[in-house]
């Protein structure tokens, strides 16, 4: 497995890492179980998301995909973040390995988690519960999961 | 600083196999005199890897490998022996190439138990001796295990096996060469052995196999290594293996191991009070003398590898991020770590040339690793 060049950077110096005080939506995804947990903070103003920050148990596939989602949909309306795919993610990145693509879509539903806790919290509603079941990118057959160096 | 995975080929080991390619060529099986030249080094070799051991030259069976040997002490112990009875016996914690032999074995008409190990990684005699029954003919147990390092009390359980008249594997191949081993004093019957663990080639194992067994061959044809392994000898990957044998003998009757078992209790102290919660995974006394192992809760074990990559050390984790596959590694589970404190596991395994300058390294670039990753998650500490 090797990971890009962009990648490497972004999990070796990730942006946008911590909490945000007092924020206007949180999304929650992932699952420690399965090895990751992405937690996304918005700040929204005027309908624009003004500041984002990311806290992230998992992998360096993980780590960066939480960094580049961040800058990806910094200063971006909520409608145009929304429009921010896995796919987008990946390719910023100069692509993921195959087994890692599950990192880019707990990108994009970090995301899309923050942003529905925001849109909740505008009706007056309640916040929904968070995690998930674990991410596969095969559903490994018997002997086909490759291993680690013994 | 991952000498558990493979290990560097000692120079001198090469230059021991290169006449085997170039000038010596001939085929041990051949009766002029390049042919003779060879079966005198395959000869010699023998007698090195034997010596390691304490075993006689003909109860050493070259094989392409660990993985080779494993299979051919389970599976041809088992076909060898199956009109005798079809039950056998392993633990949680084996190599993949044991599990996988046993799994194939139980899937084609025969009977087999798996016994559980302790949170050291330890596989109890009581339940060994609970599981024999009068149709067991085999029971593989590591000697001591790749990821916690944990060492089995191989003599206890082999001693039960040899009383109720059970053959006795052990995948020797983390141990041999790093720590003093003797099938003189041992009651084992079959030992698998590889060479790239102990600064010789890859592709090259071997397994002893105790004067009187039978074995059913993996491989047929031209009847070579006694008959347990057809195909024309590899000569310089055995002249290879042979010296690589020979320097591990010599390290060990030096306290190589002694100096690696400082080193690695350095490694441990180190980590243990600078890292907060970490702790050790496997036995702290009977442990591999080279081999450290950690849980590092709220950490995953794939960006600490990395990150350390970065600083300069080679580490390995058993977190399923590592491995491509959903879940972290079957011997953390089976020690009884929760897939989440799994996914943080870190080894870190020594070799003859770490220096106290290389752990001090590690104990020093570690901590702000972790401190990092740390501040980056979303867990704190409870």
């Amino acid at each position: 497995m090797a990971y890009s060049e962009k990648v490497v950077q972004y999990f070796m110096n990730p942006v946008n890492v911590g909490e945000l005080p007092d924020p206007d939506g949180v999304g929650e995804v992932g699952n420690p179980k399965c090895g990751d947990v992405m937690k996304i903070y918005l700040r929204i103003r005027d309908g624009k998301i003004e500041d984002v920050r990311f806290q992230t148990f998992g992998c360096a596939a993980a780590i960066a995909t939480s960094s580049m989602v961040t800058e990806m949909v910094k200063g971006k309306t909520i409608d145009e973040a929304l429009n921010v795919t896995n796919k987008d993610v990946a390719e910023a990145l100069g692509g993921l390995p195959p087994e890692k693509v599950h990192c880019s879509l707990l990108a994009e539903q970090g995301i899309r988690a923050a942003i529905e806790d925001y849109l909740r919290r505008q009706r007056g509603e309640s916040p929904e519960p968070t995690g998930g079941s674990c991410f596969s990118h095969h559903e490994d057959e018997e002997g086909m999961e490759s291993r680690a160096a013994d | 600083m991952d000498h558990s995975a493979t290990t560097p080929v000692d120079p001198k080991v090469v230059e021991a196999m290169v006449p085997f390619f170039t000038e010596h060529y001939g085929n041990p099986n051949s009766l002029h005199g390049w042919g003779k030249e060879a079966r005198s080094a395959m000869d010699r070799a023998r007698g090195q890897v034997a010596s390691l051991i304490g075993a006689e030259p003909k109860e050493i069976i070259f094989t392409g490998g660990g993985s080779e040997a494993d299979n051919l002490a389970i599976k041809g112990a088992a076909w060898a022996m199956r009109d005798r009875g079809r039950h056998i016996i392993t633990s949680a914690i084996e190599h993949h190439a044991v599990l996988d032999a046993f799994k194939w074995l139980g899937k084609n008409g025969f009977e087999v138990t798996v016994l559980p190990v302790d949170r050291e990684g330890l596989v109890s005699p009581e339940d060994l001796k609970g599981a024999i029954r009068p149709d067991t003919t085999l029971v593989s147990i590591m000697f001591a295990n790749n990821e916690i390092g944990t060492v089995q009390p191989i003599g206890e359980l082999g001693g039960i096996c040899r009383e109720r008249g059970v053959l006795f594997h052990t995948d020797g191949v983390q141990a041999a060469g790093h720590m003093p081993l003797d099938v003189r004093s041992l009651p084992v019957d079959m030992l698998t052995m590889a060479a790239h663990k102990m600064y010789g080639p890859k592709g090259i194992g071997a397994l002893y196999v105790r004067r009187g067994i039978k074995l059913t061959p993996l491989i047929h044809g031209g009847g070579q290594e006694f008959g347990l392994r057809s195909g024309t000898e590899n000569v310089p990957l055995v002249v290879g293996f042979g010296m690589a044998a020979e320097m591990a003998a010599e390290r060990l009757s030096k306290g190589e191991h002694e100096r690696e078992a400082q080193l690695r209790d350095r490694l441990i102290e180190g980590v243990l009070s600078s890292v907060e919660d970490s702790f050790v995974t496997g036995s702290r006394t009977h442990r591999l003398p080279f081999h450290a192992s950690f849980c590092i809760p709220r950490v995953e074990g794939e960006a600490m590898v990395l990150r350390l990559d970065f600083a300069g050390v080679a580490a390995s984790s058993g977190s399923a991020c590592t491995s491509g596959s959903l879940d972290p590694s079957h011997v953390l589970l089976s020690i009884g770590l929760p897939h989440e404190l799994a996914h943080g596991s870190l080894r870190l395994t020594l070799g003859k040339d770490t220096t106290q300058e290389d752990v001090d390294h590690v104990l020093s670039v570690l901590p702000p690793i972790i401190k990092t990753l740390r501040d980056m998650s979303p867990y704190k500490k409870a």
